[in-house]
């Protein structure tokens, strides 16, 4: 017979358990760079110093901290009423569609107009993706981790028509749209900061991060500050209750997907309006499923969602600089401990949960009877 | 594995099962105590008792699906140990549940040697399923093709599946758990046929059931179960329905309601005309129900369980659509037409006490700060901006706490960190002082302790006391008896009748439980 497993504490679960699922997989990965003969240390120091210290490295490592800051509320926001939105993907795709339809269309105004509606069109047709599956699962009951990993299909294919027919730049060989209006181009933080006087170097790194920090405040309100938030984790942790205290289940889970793809298409707000200021093929690069991971290890709150956006991002950014580094540390390596840092926190998110619990509860109780001995 | 032993007694031979003394606890619950049974082969032996009851764990520990804490059980005299449903199938034990398990897109051939391939390759295993299928098949009537799509059949002969499934390994004591819930009539009555041939061929049938009907109709003896307790045993030709439904649902007075006599009630706040429901699965549920509540009125509906009673709590509270006839509420009409959803009902001064606090009460993973909102999530309760008033909410929770004493009193805990009576508080401090003007209330005291019970009685009695109108439904008939002003007695989803409280005794409400009409008004 198994003992029952007691109740990890709170602070626990939420800080003690993702860190060591995190030194997990940094040990295994390093393990693997020891076993292709590089020191595991020296390569820890290199990611790190990529990330956070080299010239550019920090500005990197935010830049790529945005785009997972979006996708991860993205599957957040769905995580609340239990809906399984893997659609970020096409959802973000979609939202660069938006953004760019927007910005040729507002190319005679000023930025001031010109800039919000482009980030509002990014959002709407993001949020349009997610409606869809949203409506299916929720007055059809067509199954929404299906119809979300369809919809990625779908999206991209639209996409690769758009760009290689009517989108594309005249003259291109590339599948990349024209480049869109200076007028909705978000600028640069070192632009900015260059306007103050400070000086900076030049990175990808604009001033969609600040639309991030600002979504994930704007998402901490709606979950746990509105009628609405209530109603979406109403529906998730019980919809019977939900339906019995007069909440309408299928428009909540609905307005929930609309919602969640709103956020994942604000992605292109980095991507499109702040770097690369047209659409190019395949622009999302996974962000939308490694967004995922982040909602799973931030436990769907924003503070997690952000250091674990800010852990993904160091990755891709030290990632970067280790195959840079190393000779025998290829690209595909770099995936690999990336790939480890999912499973452990992702997949195998509470594998330590039960010998963890067992060892906080042994302690505490030992320290009890020490204190009453 | 298994330890057969013989045991010297030759009387307990002549029983194809029996148990002596078994127990079992589940936690503190008491599912099964000290449990004498025995059954006889060739005889149909009915169990019945409410929901809840312990009839499904004591056939379970039959099955061998749930371990005995002590006590044995002997088949054919012989005393066994049942460790598994291997252990079991293997003394000659079958079992038909509740719920099917088949594979819907295999055939029945399929289905029945599932378990028992014989080997990697299908060849061998499946020669011999069709042969005993077929010998099943004829020997018992039950008309069942081996080839046939197991999604093509309907509900009866899904369950014949299940019964040459449980036959199979040549079973000679068949369990039944309420085979006829998701059968229509005519299906119930094919397997009655069905099980008189078993009788006749020396098996012994088990019968789990709560429908009095069945009872009567096709069993030689019955064992009443109530509270995880044998409170009965009688051959079913010298019991009458009445005897049966008194045993199932007679409980000790628990403690005597001190209730004044007011005033005649009122205006009428609510009634049904002619109330239908028909489930999705085309089951009828409902069947012409008419009534009506005034204000300070308390109406009871009692009936044993599984009659109806939740379908139409469900119905009045707009979770459920009617398909028939209309509800009148404070003026607010619905009928099958309508639109109706549980906001429009509650909008007009409805309050629910759901049966089912875990279901629909509570959301278990929400503090009890966001319980005591539930369903008044869009009131002035959590304030008029746009976002909540988190100080509302937890003041609000607060004082509702007092009011009703709660305990702990801690709004920030999670509703499933209180104890079951404290849980049933919250549903009813939020329900209760939310000025209804009509309350609806399932189940008010289930698993709840004594002293929250009166509490609980007293604020029902205070309300109708203010004028609102109640329909209370619970399975305790003295619950029913001591609160109500009238009585209105379901039988199989139908409205058997309606006696005031002065003319509603157990006996009366017994007879119109087994669905018998008063003498007078006999059908």
């Amino acid at each position: 017979m198994s003992t029952p497993i007691p109740p990890l504490p709170r602070w626990a679960d939420l800080f003690l358990l993702p860190v060591i699922n995190l030194m997990a997989a940094l040990f295994i990965c390093g393990l693997i760079v020891l076993a292709i003969g590089e020191n595991p240390i020296e390569a820890l120091g290199v990611m790190l110093k990529g990330a956070f210290v080299y010239s550019g490295g920090l500005g990197y490592t935010l830049y790529y901290t945005t785009n997972f800051v979006f996708t991860g509320l993205a599957v957040a926001t769905a995580f609340h009423a239990m809906l399984f939105n893997i659609g970020g993907e096409g959802q973000a795709y979609l939202g660069g569609l938006g953004a760019a339809l927007v910005a040729f269309a507002m190319g005679w105004a000023p930025s001031i107009i010109a800039l919000p509606l482009a980030i509002a069109g990014a959002a709407l047709l993001g949020a349009c993706w997610g409606v869809i599956p949203g409506y299916l699962q929720a007055r059809r009951g067509s199954h929404i981790v299906i119809t979300t990993i369809m919809f990625n299909f779908i999206a991209a294919s639209i996409m690769v028509w758009l760009l290689t027919g009517p989108m594309l730049e005249p003259g291109q060989q590339s599948p990349q749209s024209a480049p869109l209006p200076a007028s909705s181009h978000l600028p640069a933080m070192h632009e900015i900061f260059a306007a103050i006087g400070i000086k900076i170097s030049s990175t990808p790194f604009n001033a969609s991060f600040l639309l991030a920090l600002l979504a994930l405040v704007l998402f901490w309100v709606l979950i746990w500050r509105t009628r609405l938030g209530y109603a979406i984790r109403a529906v998730g942790q019980n919809p019977e209750a939900a339906h019995y205290a007069g909440i309408n289940v299928p428009r909540t889970i609905i307005i929930t997907m609309a919602i969640s793809g709103g956020f994942a298409g604000l992605l292109a707000t980095n991507e499109i309006l702040g770097v690369s200021d047209r659409i190019i093929l395949n622009y999302t690069a996974g962000y939308g499923f490694t967004g995922i991971a982040v909602a799973l290890m931030g436990r769907n709150h924003p503070i997690g969602i952000f250091l674990a956006s800010l852990l993904f991002g160091a990755l891709y950014q030290g990632g970067a600089e280790l195959d840079f580094e190393f000779q025998s540390i290829t690209r595909e390596m770099v995936l690999l401990i990336q790939g480890m840092i999912i499973l452990f926190s992702g997949a195998l998110a509470y594998m330590f949960n039960p010998p963890l619990a067992r060892l906080i509860a042994r302690l505490t109780v030992s320290r009890r009877a020490a204190a009453h001995g | 594995m298994t330890a057969t032993e013989k045991t010297g007694g030759g009387a307990s031979a002549s029983y194809a099962l029996e148990l002596k003394g078994v127990n079992k606890s589940f936690g503190l619950i008491r599912a099964n105590r000290n449990i004498n049974l025995a059954v006889r082969p060739g005889t149909i032996h009915g169990i019945i008792g409410e929901n809840g009851a312990g009839k499904s764990t004591l056939m379970n520990i039959v099955y061998g699906m749930h371990t005995r804490d002590d006590g044995e059980i002997l088949i054919d005299g012989e005393r066994v140990d049942m460790r598994s449903s291997a252990d079991a199938i293997s003394h000659g034990v079958g079992m038909v549940h509740q719920h099917f398990m088949l594979v819907p897109t295999f055939t029945v051939l399929e289905n029945v040697m599932l378990g028992t391939e014989g080997g990697a390759l299908l060849r061998e295993g499946r020669e011999a399923a069709r042969a005993r299928i077929v010998e099943l098949s004829e020997r018992y009537n039950l008309a069942i093709s081996p080839d046939a799509l197991v999604s093509d059949l309907n509900v009866g002969q899904r369950q014949r599946v299940e019964i040459i499934k449980a036959l199979k390994g040549g079973a000679k004591i068949l369990i039944l758990d309420e085979p006829t819930g998701v059968l229509t009539p005519q299906e119930a009555e094919q397997l009655f046929e069905v099980l008189k041939v078993l009788r006749d061929r020396g098996v012994a049938v088990l019968l789990i059931t709560h429908k009095l009907a069945e009872i009567m109709e096709i069993t030689d003896a019955v064992d009443i179960m109530r509270q995880g307790e044998i409170v009965g045993h009688r051959k079913t030709a010298q019991t009458s329905p009445a005897e049966l439904a008194e045993l199932m649902v007679g409980r000790e007075v628990l403690l005597e309601v001190e209730r004044t006599e007011v005033s005649p009630p009122g205006d009428v706040r609510f009634s049904a005309s002619h109330l239908g429901y028909t489930s999705s699965q085309g089951v009828v549920e409902l069947d012409d129900i008419s009534f009506e509540v005034r204000s300070g009125e308390i109406l009871g509906v009692a009936g044993v369980s599984g009659n109806g009673q939740t379908q139409l709590m469900e119905v009045l509270a707009g979770m459920r659509h009617l398909t028939a006839g209309a509800i009148n509420i404070l003026g607010t009409e619905v009928t099958p037409a309508s639109e109706t959803n549980p906001r429009i009902i509650r909008d007009v001064g409805v309050r629910h006490i759901p049966e089912d606090r875990h279901t629909h009460g509570l959301i278990l993973h929400f503090e009890a700060r966001e319980n005591m909102i539930l369903g008044l999530q869009d009131s002035d309760l959590t304030g008029t901006g746009l976002l909540m008033d988190q100080d509302a909410i937890e003041a609000n929770c607060r004082a509702k706490m007092k009011d009703y004493d709660v305990r702990p009193s801690e709004p920030r805990h999670f509703a499933k960190n209180f104890s079951g009576g404290n849980q049933q508080k919250i549903v009813i401090a939020r329900e209760f002082s939310a000025h209804p003007v009509v309350l609806l209330v399932g189940q008010p005291t289930r698993g709840v302790d004594v002293g929250a019970i009166e509490f609980i009685h007293k604020q029902l009695l205070a309300l109708r006391d203010a004028g609102c109108a109640i329909l209370l439904v619970s399975v305790e008939l003295d619950e029913i008896m001591s609160l109500s002003d009238r009585i209105m007695v379901l039988c199989g989803g139908k409205n058997v009748g309606i006696v005031s409280r002065d003319e509603a005794d157990r006996q009366t409400l017994g007879l119109m439980m087994a669905g018998q009409k008063r003498t007078g008004e006999a059908a």
